[in-house]
């Protein structure tokens, strides 16, 4: 059985916020692990701030639309926004952040696709019609029974 | 967001009042931070353990609020839930400061942690 649903929001850092808990709620209650949960939050949390600080331009913030499917052993969530395209049409490769530095050149950003690449099993990406499609997958061990149902 | 701070024998408490650091909130708690932390003890303790979600923007804000303590204080990180602790673990910022499981862990005497 697969469950599929979706949400839209405006691209600010507040509805974003309120939007990726929504979905991973939902994905709680359909019985996805606590901390499988909690890592789908970050990696989606990430891929959704790089839509509103990079995407859409600050003063004109366009829509995103999350949409989850949840297999007995797999979630893809896709994120879909009508912004810019990354640079090049390419993902950043997401390097590991390089601590063995002075303090004061430590890294204040530039974690996130890091994370993304971290937390997800595939990463696909696809420009198309004006429209950035990324796609996150994440492998799942679904344990209560109301995702079977 | 709300800061709380504490003043204990040798260091300050900086306690978060928040569920989440995150890009919403990243810039004001850097800035609260530059506030709170102004002028003090050599060593300063976040208190973390209210906070149950970060994200990069909230990572990058904890590593700016170390660096604008300059080299001669220090930043420790007490009470990472297990979210705070896995986004630390994953980027290796975990290397960069000295964690704590608890505030009271953190405070308790030198002899106690060695």
């Amino acid at each position: 059985m697969v469950k599929t649903f979706a949400c839209s929001f405006t691209a600010t850092n507040l509805d974003a916020r309120s939007g990726v808990s929504s979905v991973v709620d939902r994905l709680r209650t359909l019985g996805i692990p606590a901390a499988r949960a909690d890592e789908v939050q970050i990696a989606l949390t990430e891929a959704v701030n790089n839509v509103v600080e990079h995407a859409y331009a600050e003063n004109n913030p366009g829509n995103v639309r999350i949409q989850a499917e949840l297999s007995p052993e797999r979630l893809w969530v896709s994120i879909q926004d009508a912004g810019a395209p990354y640079p090049d049409g390419e993902l950043p490769e997401g390097k590991p952040a390089d601590v063995n530095v002075p303090a004061k050149n430590l890294p204040e950003g530039g974690f996130g696709w890091f994370l993304i690449r971290e937390l997800a099993s595939q990463v696909q990406y696809e420009r198309s019609e004006g429209s950035n499609n990324l796609s996150l997958c994440f492998e799942i061990q679904v344990t209560s029974p109301s995702a079977e149902g | 967001m709300s800061l709380t701070t504490t003043m204990t024998d040798g260091a300050q408490i900086v306690k978060v009042n928040a569920e989440r650091i995150d890009a919403a909130m990243a810039i004001q708690f850097k800035e609260d931070m530059r506030t709170e932390t102004e002028a003090g003890p050599e060593r300063v303790i976040l208190d973390l353990s209210e906070v149950q979600f970060i994200d990069s923007s909230g990572l990058g804000a904890i590593v700016a609020a170390m660096k604008q303590l300059g080299g001669s204080r220090r930043l420790d990180l007490a009470g990472l839930t297990p979210m705070v602790e896995k986004v630390f673990r994953l980027t290796r910022m975990d290397t960069i400061f000295d964690l704590y499981s608890s505030l009271s862990e953190a405070t308790a005497p030198a002899s106690a942690n060695s």
